[in-house]
């Protein structure tokens, strides 16, 4: 096909697929069920195909119609699919805006041992059970922590402004919402990131594609047996070279009137480029004996490297695993945590960390602010990986979200039911902290928002009362640990449960009876 | 007839007749029979109906809400909607009742009125799963968000012991009138929550309360010059034990009863005694009293009991 209608659809379609992308993680009114998203979510390739092999989840099979895609039509998943790939097509089209000479590209050697030795590391370790390096490159997951960390925020900052003008008119359709920076090494990668890919795409197009992200090389590796692929028509064209200054993946070298198909992602400007209609998009033809004959040492890298790092990889892994918290004992008043909170639906945190790519989702979506990106609560290699912060917020008891929508499966779903039962934590009270002890004063603040009364109150001096923890039907929501007024160390902690366990449902006592006559 | 005439002649006419009417006891003939004033009570309670009817035949017994709402005013109307729960679970203010209330309130000729809370579970939900969204926004009135700090001012109270100054939220600053509608429920700490506590719900800091004594804050807020006119205790489901949240529906025992009164200390010590519970037990309640904000003695007040 000749047509420049495919370059055209490939806009509007990745338009559509960023716009709602986007709107999914900055959507901060909930205004749109986050399963709506769900389709979208089913097709990111990363997340679909960790849930499938980690979780074993059968129908998260999305993965799979990406590797049939990409062997039938090469790499379209980069240019239609892919949020951060779309986003840098934007942000590479405000670059040629910007400076003219930055639309013009030309064709560049593709940084082959760069490209597969990373694609071999994230493999390798995640052949191994690791997602360490995903959490860091897994595109989806990037674009993910660009839109939760720095739109949102923006997003929320322009509504308080709108907001707070439409109230001096009475009108709150709008209301303002406490923008709550996160902690600053929370930052670092996203911040890394954006300014790696942000320069990259601006001037260079795709070269972050093309050289860093292991998607994009896997993709590239297996588009060099697709079906349908951009071809040449040795008749028509007249080596202008327009197609390689088009080329965002740099990938066209129109001297030799060779298309590096491994790089190439579709995005069809080169049909459009072409005055002389000399390329189009169809089945290959092999040219049996004009192949030039350079040997292909990417694939030999690849596999060499692919071993290479998964004997490297183990002992890596090995590392990484002793920076896991190992419980530390401390006799002070400090509150003296084991471990951290993994979400619930996590099950653990073992199998949580080893699934959970960072990609923020979750952190956004949350109604309370309670997942929070962690810095090392999860060891180093967890960084960014949500866990439960209860100084910012406690867990909803009925809310399931994080549930529903996590893609990778780090968070399995849960029926209300079940997650009011499912104990992520216990609480801890420390009585020598506690107001009603130390000023003997009333207090029962996280009794209060106890929403199974695991935390209740018991008699204390004279009148007053006394929190204490009912262990067996605390499911450790950090109601109590939020709600508690001291400083610096709170009085009540909810301590991480390694392995989440089932909590005792709380007993329902015999009704009473209402009074028939007035009391006074 | 000029404007100057006019006057003049209306004023002389006005007099002439007041002075004829000074004279004779003709009062009795144009008023017709003598009319029995409407009894001063300071505190009205309600039993056995559905909260929308109590409400009407209580305010009723206190003069209507005309004796509180003038025309053009905006109302207030401060519902505990804390908790993310169903209505029925009792752990916030009946929405049949605040629904009442504003429209009782836009009948008296009120401008607008504003229904909010500082909630403990996320605001969202609270607003929508309590029922008094959906309740007000029937009604024509506005629910506003208490969510941000940005909504609140800061306000001294200079004879407060432990609650000096605090954060409330700019309605209480601007409405003409307040009303104040809690739901009577237990309380893990206090054992008792209505009136007086459900001003926690328009600071935005109450964890300095709960750190700083909380019954003498809750007591101290009471001083505040911008008082609820006007307190509505929603006793019709209420929640027994494991309170303020509740646990389970076996917590609520169904009361069908309402306390209305402008003495938010009264209105309090009658709930304590509808939960069973002594007032001089709730610590707020003898503290409250004693500083003068109002008079827990039942027996020296002037009730009116309904039961429908």
């Amino acid at each position: 096909m000749r047509s420049v209608v495919l370059r055209h659809i490939r806009i509007v379609f990745s338009c559509i697929v960023l716009v709602l992308l986007s709107f999914l993680f900055v959507d901060f009114r909930g205004m749109v069920p986050e399963k709506a998203f769900g389709p979208l979510l089913y097709l990111q390739f990363i997340p679909s195909l960790l849930k499938f092999i980690i979780a074993g989840v059968a129908t998260a099979t999305g993965f799979v119609v990406i590797l049939i895609l990409t062997a039938l039509s090469g790499r379209t998943y980069c240019s239609f699919l892919c949020p951060l790939g779309i986003l840098q097509d934007v942000i590479s089209r405000i670059g040629g805006l910007v400076k003219r000479r930055f639309r013009k590209y030309a064709f560049r050697k593709p940084y082959t041992i760069l490209r597969y030795f990373i694609l071999a590391l994230t493999a390798g370790i995640l052949l191994i059970g690791g997602v360490y390096v995903l959490t860091i490159l897994d595109p989806y997951s990037i674009f993910g922590r660009f839109m939760t960390y720095f739109v949102k925020p923006a997003a929320i900052f322009i509504n308080n402004l709108l907001a707070s003008l439409l109230g001096k008119f009475d009108i709150y359709t709008l209301y303002k919402i406490d923008i709550k920076p996160y902690e600053l090494a929370v930052y670092a990668i996203p911040v890394a990131f954006l300014l790696l890919i942000g320069l990259l795409a601006f001037r260079y197009g795709r070269l972050y594609c093309n050289t860093v992200c292991p998607v994009g090389t896997f993709l590239g590796f297996l588009s060099k047996i697709s079906l349908f692929r951009i071809r040449f028509d040795e008749e028509k064209c007249n080596r202008c070279g327009r197609c390689a200054m088009s080329c965002k993946s740099s990938c066209i070298d129109f001297l030799n009137k060779h298309i590096d198909v491994s790089r190439c992602v579709n995005c069809f400007n080169c049909l459009e480029a072409c005055n002389e209609k000399a390329m189009s998009y169809g089945l290959v033809r092999f040219r049996s004996s004009a192949e030039p004959a350079v040997p292909d040492t990417s694939r030999r890298n690849f596999i060499a490297g692919s071993l290479l790092m998964i004997a490297g990889g183990s002992q890596i892994l090995r590392a990484q695993n002793t920076t896991t918290p190992i419980p530390t004992k401390d006799s002070t008043v400090k509150e003296d945590r084991l471990y951290p909170v993994s979400p619930p639906g996590s099950s653990g945190i073992s199998s949580y960390i080893s699934r959970c790519t960072a990609c923020s989702l979750c952190v956004a979506a949350c109604p309370t602010s309670v997942l929070q990106p962690s810095v090392s609560e999860f060891g180093i290699a967890g960084i960014m990986q949500p866990r439960m912060d209860f100084h910012r917020g406690f867990c909803n008891y009925d809310c399931t979200l994080c549930t529903d929508i996590c893609p990778t499966g780090a968070i399995m779903p849960l029926m209300p039911e079940a997650k009011k039962l499912t104990r992520i934590g216990k609480a801890v009270f420390i009585k020598d902290n506690c107001i009603v002890a130390t000023e003997k004063t009333a207090c029962g603040a996280c009794s209060e928002h106890c929403p199974t009364k695991a935390c209740a109150m018991v008699p204390y001096e004279g009148n007053l009362l006394i929190p204490e923890v009912i262990d067996d039907i605390c499911i450790g929501c950090g109601a109590c640990e939020h709600a508690c007024p001291t400083k610096p160390y709170k009085a009540i902690f909810v301590d991480g449960n390694p392995l989440h366990e089932v909590a005792k449902k709380p007993e329902a006592k015999k009704m009473e009876s209402a009074p028939s006559e007035f009391p006074f | 007839m000029k404007r100057r005439g006019f006057l003049r002649s209306s004023l002389g006419a006005g007099l002439a007749a007041g002075t004829f009417m000074s004279l004779g006891r003709f009062e009795k003939v144009l008023a017709g029979r003598p009319l029995p004033q409407g009894a001063n009570y300071d505190l009205v309670a309600i039993m056995g109906g559905e909260p929308a009817a109590m409400f009407d035949i209580g305010i009723q017994a206190l003069g209507g809400i005309g004796s509180f709402v003038s025309k053009g005013q905006k109302v207030l109307v401060k519902p505990n909607i804390g908790w993310d729960v169903i209505p029925e679970k009792g752990a916030n203010t009946n929405p049949a009742l605040v629904k009442r209330v504003v429209e009782h309130c836009f009948k008296a000729g009120a401008k607008e009125v504003y229904v909010f809370d500082n909630t403990c579970d996320n605001w969202i939900k609270c607003y929508e799963n309590s029922g008094i969204q959906r309740a007000v926004k029937d009604a024509g009135g506005k629910m506003v968000p208490g969510n941000s700090e940005s909504y609140y001012q800061e306000i001294t109270i200079p004879n407060g012991k432990k609650l000096t100054k605090t954060k409330v939220h700019q309605l209480v600053l601007e409405c003409d009138v307040f009303i104040n509608t809690p739901v009577l429920k237990h309380h893990s700490s206090t054992r008792m929550t209505a009136a007086l506590k459900n001003m926690m719900g328009v600071v935005w800091d109450r964890g300095y309360w709960h750190a700083n004594n909380l019954h003498q804050c809750i007591a101290d807020y009471a001083l505040y010059t911008k008082k609820p006119q006007l307190n509505i205790i929603d006793a019709y489901n209420v929640m027994m034990r494991n309170g303020p949240r509740g646990v389970s529906k076996e917590d609520i025992t169904n009361m069908k009863s309402m306390i209305i009164s402008t003495d938010w200390v009264a209105a309090d010590a009658a709930a304590a005694k509808m939960m069973g519970l002594e007032p001089q037990k709730i610590d707020y309640i003898p503290v409250a009293a004693a500083m003068g904000i109002g008079k827990m003695d039942l027996a020296t007040l002037n009730i009116h009991r309904i039961k429908m």
